[in-house]
């Protein structure tokens, strides 16, 4: 009986496999994904410590813009506006911001296993904060300092590349030239938490680094959308050069891909998303290396759905992660160890499932 | 359509590698490029492909030097097959194959109907349509080779370049591979081909470009070239080219080689 409810459940589950591979217009997908993301956006609404219903959300936003009677709190609107729906959207704009880095880094390198710090990106960004909270920045000039340090790293990587690299293994001098600059940046930012006084600095460098994003508010919001799109955009329009470039330098040029300026590109935008993602959000690790990979079990490695199935899973990703962070528990769980904890067993259960579907 | 290589020089950096060599290749021609490893086929590949910047001497396509026309337009008139490998991502056949249109398609734009339908005339071209919805990582290497063949055919190229096609392959699929080359020939695609089998050479060149250490080259008919006294200067072993008769009547030399 145990045995026969199991290989049904099986049964099923293969069912549900076989109908994401064999759709054809996969873009359908993408449909049903970014429903998923509407809902889930929808639902974090009305969680948290003040509860808001559906009902009531939908009524405050009809007396936003018709006018009428007030039926709740006077602290709900502020709680919503204020703090909750700047929340949600900034985890929903970093989870999409890491996937899509981490997915063109991956297509880039030839290299599933790439995530979107490998150039320095992420390390250089948290010692510019380190460094901000040392020297008592206000948060903005946190947020700053922490975006211009992740583009610098990104920078000195590449010219350090540029003067190892021999004519034509440019790839691989950029990614063990990421590794040296991600290890330099690592230890300045244990010297300047080794600097930092005990009692207020120091715990201040160490919950950052966690990161979280329970202080974020409208304005992140607003300034973290330019970022987001300079750097999304141009990516979403070259996605499926990316399937060519998966295959090499050589290859890619051999089919008429100037790869020199397509992966300039790519690191530009990808640098984008990703400093700005860690200005604000501090230090949110395996996004960008799971999220891909996920996409890829549902959709296929065509970059050309791949792209924007990452964006929107990394996006549901977040948020729901972002959601346990603010609710499971009364204090805040930084949102950097949910990830990790969250994402690391989730990520065995589909590379298990994915070995019973190949058995 | 011809390919002229005229007084070419190519090396990395300060180092020449290939000093020197002239070559033409016409529609319906195979030249089959032999040399000893590490003579610098492989640099001279590159540079033709324009992966390698050449340092003296030109590649022109009908009376055109290529060295500046731009990636797309060499993409169009050159296709590139490497030797078989696997891709770290699970790419369906088809999708690997219209990957050969991206010369054509927009810096912006995907494949259009039109683009897939070339693939899979290629596919269909080379015998191996049944392949369109496999995984591209889970096939053979000698069923990859021939995608990669398929995917070059869909730059829709008058020259084909060919980086040692039956190296992985079992000796089946070599067989097979210099059939289809033959084909492609045929049909009137210029082809250069790298091999290490100077019998390759007997059965699909029409022309022998033979490279020696110390910068030396011989180009010619194969049955000029691929001589014993030639086989020993350029790979240091001791040959014997013997003759047989083919199915058709005709002649077919082969190489055999003579062991202490």
């Amino acid at each position: 009986m145990v045995n026969e409810l199991s290989t049904n459940k099986s049964e099923k589950r293969q069912i549900t496999i076989d109908i994401f591979r064999n759709v054809k217009g996969k873009s359908s997908i993408l449909l049903v994904l970014f429903a998923v993301l509407i809902s889930a956006i929808l639902f974090s609404f009305t969680i948290g410590r003040y509860s808001v219903t559906l009902n009531q959300l939908f009524e405050i936003i009809r007396y936003k813009i018709f006018g009428g009677t007030v039926s709740w709190p006077e602290s709900v609107p502020t709680v919503l506006f204020k703090i909750r729906i700047p929340r949600i959207f900034i985890a929903v704009i970093i989870g999409a911001a890491l996937a899509i880095a981490g997915v063109a880094y991956q297509g880039l390198f030839k290299n599933p296993m790439v995530s979107p710090d490998i150039l320095g990106a992420s390390s250089g960004a948290g010692y510019g904060a380190a460094i901000a909270i040392l020297l008592s920045f206000g948060s903005s000039g946190i947020q700053i300092s922490a975006f211009l340090f992740g583009l610098a790293a990104v920078l000195i990587t590449i010219i350090i590349s540029k003067c190892v690299a021999r004519s034509n293994n440019n790839i691989l001098a950029l990614v063990l030239t990421g590794m040296v600059v991600n290890t330099l940046f690592s230890s300045f930012i244990s010297i300047t938490k080794y600097l930092a006084d005990t009692d207020d600095k120091l715990p201040a460098i160490t919950f950052w680094l966690m990161g979280g994003l329970s202080s974020v508010s409208l304005k992140d919001l607003l300034i973290m959308i330019f970022p987001f799109l300079v750097g999304i955009i141009p990516l979403l329009l070259i996605r499926w050069k990316l399937n060519v470039l998966s295959f090499g330098e050589e290859e890619a040029q051999g089919m008429g891909v100037d790869t020199r300026k397509i992966r300039a590109l790519i690191i530009f935008c990808s640098t984008l998303l990703t400093a700005s993602a860690v200005s604000i959000g501090g230090m949110i690790g395996w996004i960008g290396l799971i999220i891909p990979h996920i996409a890829r079990l549902i959709v296929g490695p065509n970059y050309k759905v791949l792209l924007p199935a990452s964006a929107l899973i990394g996006g549901i990703f977040l948020l729901i992660v972002d959601d346990v962070a603010r609710c499971l528990l009364s204090i805040e769980i930084p949102i950097g160890i949910l990830t990790s904890i969250i994402g690391a067993p989730f990520f065995l259960y589909l590379l298990f499932k994915e070995r019973r579907q190949k058995e | 359509m011809i390919m002229e290589i005229k007084d070419i020089i190519c090396g990395y950096g300060n180092r020449k590698v290939v000093n020197g060599i002239s070559i033409t290749v016409e529609s319906g021609e195979i030249l089959c490029l032999l040399g000893p490893n590490g003579v610098g086929k492989t640099t001279l590949f590159k540079s033709l492909l324009g992966f390698l910047k050449v340092k003296g001497g030109n590649v022109m396509i009908d009376g055109e030097d290529i060295s500046k026309w731009p990636r797309k337009k060499i993409a169009q008139a050159v296709g590139y097959v490497p030797q078989a490998h696997n891709s770290s991502f699970e790419f369906k056949v088809l999708d690997v194959v219209v990957m050969g249109r991206a010369a054509y398609i927009g810096a912006m734009s995907s494949p259009s109907k039109k683009d897939i339908e070339i693939a899979e005339e290629s596919l269909r071209a080379l015998g191996i349509y049944f392949l369109k919805d496999r995984i591209y990582t889970e096939i053979s290497g000698g069923e990859r080779q021939m995608v990669l063949l398929a995917r070059a055919l869909t730059q829709q190229p008058k020259i084909l370049i060919m980086d040692e096609p039956t190296s992985n392959l079992d000796y089946g699929n070599q067989v097979r591979l210099l059939q289809q080359v033959n084909e492609l020939a045929k049909k009137g695609l210029a082809i250069i081909m790298t091999t290490h089998s100077p019998d390759h050479a007997f059965l699909c060149s029409s022309k022998v470009a033979l490279l020696e250490r110390n910068n030396e080259f011989k180009v010619g008919s194969v049955n000029d070239i691929v001589t014993e006294r030639n086989l020993r200067e350029a790979y240091g072993v001791k040959v014997s080219i013997v003759k047989t008769i083919g199915s058709n009547g005709e002649e077919i030399s082969t190489c055999v080689p003579l062991l202490n």
